[in-house]
């Protein structure tokens, strides 16, 4: 039950239907009014565990939010905040499709719980860019054909995005030679650094071109 | 995931203190393994204390030219180190071989050497696990047990423990210190730290309850080449079939001295005194090298379905010592 339809700017509207109690609750992906529109959340508290009122700052603007304790980032972001472009593959940080930015750096966002991020600065796929101006590594993406299906392609834009915070840094990785060394982002280099991004379409070798292309552009 | 509640820690020893009384307390820092479990209900812990937000995130110079690593330290940050990837070029790679860009960007120092094992069965709450339910059996003996230990294993746990970091630690002849629920620090060098199974698997480190890691402080660097190298499915992101850490100080066709530890073979990073010892002074060549792997793997034993690591792990050795003595 995922129905959608677009408005008159472009954005998406996105019908999500509310587990347990079928009420239906209007998400407004990517708007700039998705802060007047706050969604409902999905779980309620458990009854004995007092919820957690937790302030997240993401893409720039602060969501108030109380929680039950366990829920995890990734869930906060798209039952709670109603920004569906994190994915949920796998839940167990193995396939990469939750990456987001926390800080500047990369991690799954289903592997934390997002009452111990207040005040910390999480950046989404919506906030690295939206149609008309592009991120880099999204017009990269587009540009080599970075995908079939699209599902693992937000966490795939959002970690090369850390990945090459990371290299710039000069961070080694496993199969860098010489660990003193300046980074250079072979090809082998940009495979290793992204193993944590499973595309199960396997469009790897577009993926390795369009991180490529932005790679050799920032040096 | 069962409920629990949330706290936040306001010092280490007020983190300690508050973990005192509760078996069923955890304290989250990385929560890359934790939370992994907690959604599968391997782990149910009741009260969550995080402790992210405690001042054990330096990475600092000791005086006697060491380095003392805190507890909080993510795994990324310690293996781009400037003076991890000069001196202790062994555990830059040891954690650079781990899991991914994401996980160590979480992943904290004392969380590492915390995490527990992979083992099938131990995830699968179908099944049988001594370690997570005490006298249900091990399904993994007599199964499938192709990841599970070759050495210093017991009739209840065949488990491995997962940690490439701690490997290169142990080598190193790191230590770790803690605060317990009194507020008494001491430190716990890293061959008393984890322990076998025995017939209590579930308990894996010698920590007291409520005891938490603040640090891990390494001696200064070792002379010598230093390598890590790990064998796995998979060329980026699986754990270790077997691994090895090597730091292996040699000149003039001659060995001074070495410090081998191995990953992914028994339920504790292993260290073998013994095979150390035949490589101390001995001429640099296969004799010494094969001489060295059978001191090191004499008491190994196979399941069935890794039986293979034995000569794996034999192997593997004999290659790293050709490679660290390579003119």
């Amino acid at each position: 039950m995922d129905g959608s339809d677009h408005i008159g700017t472009g954005l998406r509207r996105r019908k999500v239907l509310e587990a347990g109690s079928a009420a239906l609750a209007l998400n407004i992906v990517g708007s700039e009014t998705a802060d007047a529109q706050q969604p409902k959340p999905r779980t309620r508290p458990d009854a004995d565990i007092a919820p957690f009122a937790v302030t997240l700052r993401i893409n720039g603007q602060d969501h108030p939010l109380t929680l039950d304790p366990r829920t995890t980032l990734l869930d906060a972001l798209r039952e709670h905040v109603g920004l569906t472009g994190s994915k949920k593959g796998c839940d167990h940080g193995q396939c990469g499709a939750c990456t987001i930015l926390l800080n500047g750096r990369r991690i799954n966002a289903c592997l934390s719980l997002a009452v111990m991020h207040d005040g910390d600065e999480i950046t989404t796929i919506e906030g690295l860019g939206q149609p008309g101006r592009l991120h880099a590594l999204q017009a990269a993406f587009v540009h080599r054909d970075g995908y079939q299906c699209g599902y693992c392609t937000p966490g795939q834009i959002c970690s090369a995005t850390g990945m090459l915070a990371e290299a710039k840094a000069g961070a080694p990785s496993v199969v860098t030679a010489d660990l003193t060394a300046p980074t250079e982002l072979t090809d082998a280099e940009i495979r290793e650094r992204m193993s944590g991004n499973i595309c199960r379409c396997s469009a790897y070798p577009n993926i390795l071109a369009a991180i490529r292309d932005v790679a050799g552009a920032a040096t | 995931m069962r409920a629990f509640t949330y706290e936040r820690a306001a010092s280490p020893a007020a983190a300690a203190a508050s973990a005192r009384d509760a078996a069923s307390t955890a304290f989250i820092a990385g929560g890359t393994n934790l939370l992994d479990l907690m959604k599968l209900q391997v782990m149910t812990p009741s009260r969550v204390i995080d402790i992210t937000r405690l001042p054990l995130k330096a990475v600092e110079d000791t005086k006697e030219g060491g380095l003392r690593i805190g507890a909080l330290v993510p795994n990324s940050d310690l293996a781009a180190h400037p003076r991890v990837r000069k001196d202790y070029g062994v555990l830059s790679r040891a954690l650079l071989s781990a899991a991914t860009g994401q996980i160590r960007n979480k992943a904290t120092t004392g969380g590492n050497l915390l995490q527990r094992t992979r083992c099938y069965y131990f995830y699968d709450a179908a099944k049988p696990c001594n370690k997570r339910e005490p006298g249900s059996g091990c399904a993994a003996i007599g199964g499938f047990n192709r990841i599970h230990a070759i050495l210093g294993a017991s009739d209840h746990c065949i488990a491995t423990h997962p940690s490439d970091m701690a490997v290169a630690m142990l080598a190193l002849d790191g230590a770790v210190e803690t605060i317990d629920p009194e507020g008494r620090t001491r430190s716990i060098p890293l061959d008393r730290f984890h322990r076998l199974p025995g017939n209590t698997p579930r308990v894996e480190t010698n920590l007291r309850p409520g005891e938490l890691i603040t640090a891990v402080v390494l001696p200064p660097p070792p002379p010598g080449v230093q390598i890590y190298r790990k064998v796995r499915d998979r060329a980026s992101y699986a754990f270790a079939l077997v691994s090895v850490a090597a730091i292996v100080d040699a000149a003039g066709g001659r060995i001074r001295s070495a410090r081998l530890a191995f990953g992914g073979l028994a339920h504790r990073p292993w260290r073998v005194p013994e095979a150390e010892a035949k490589l101390a002074g001995a001429t640099i060549g296969d004799a010494a090298f094969t001489a060295a792997a059978d001191a090191a793997f004499a008491g190994a034993r196979g399941y069935g379905s890794n039986d293979f690591k034995i000569p794996l792990a034999h192997r593997t050795l004999r290659a790293v010592l050709t490679e660290a003595t390579r003119a």
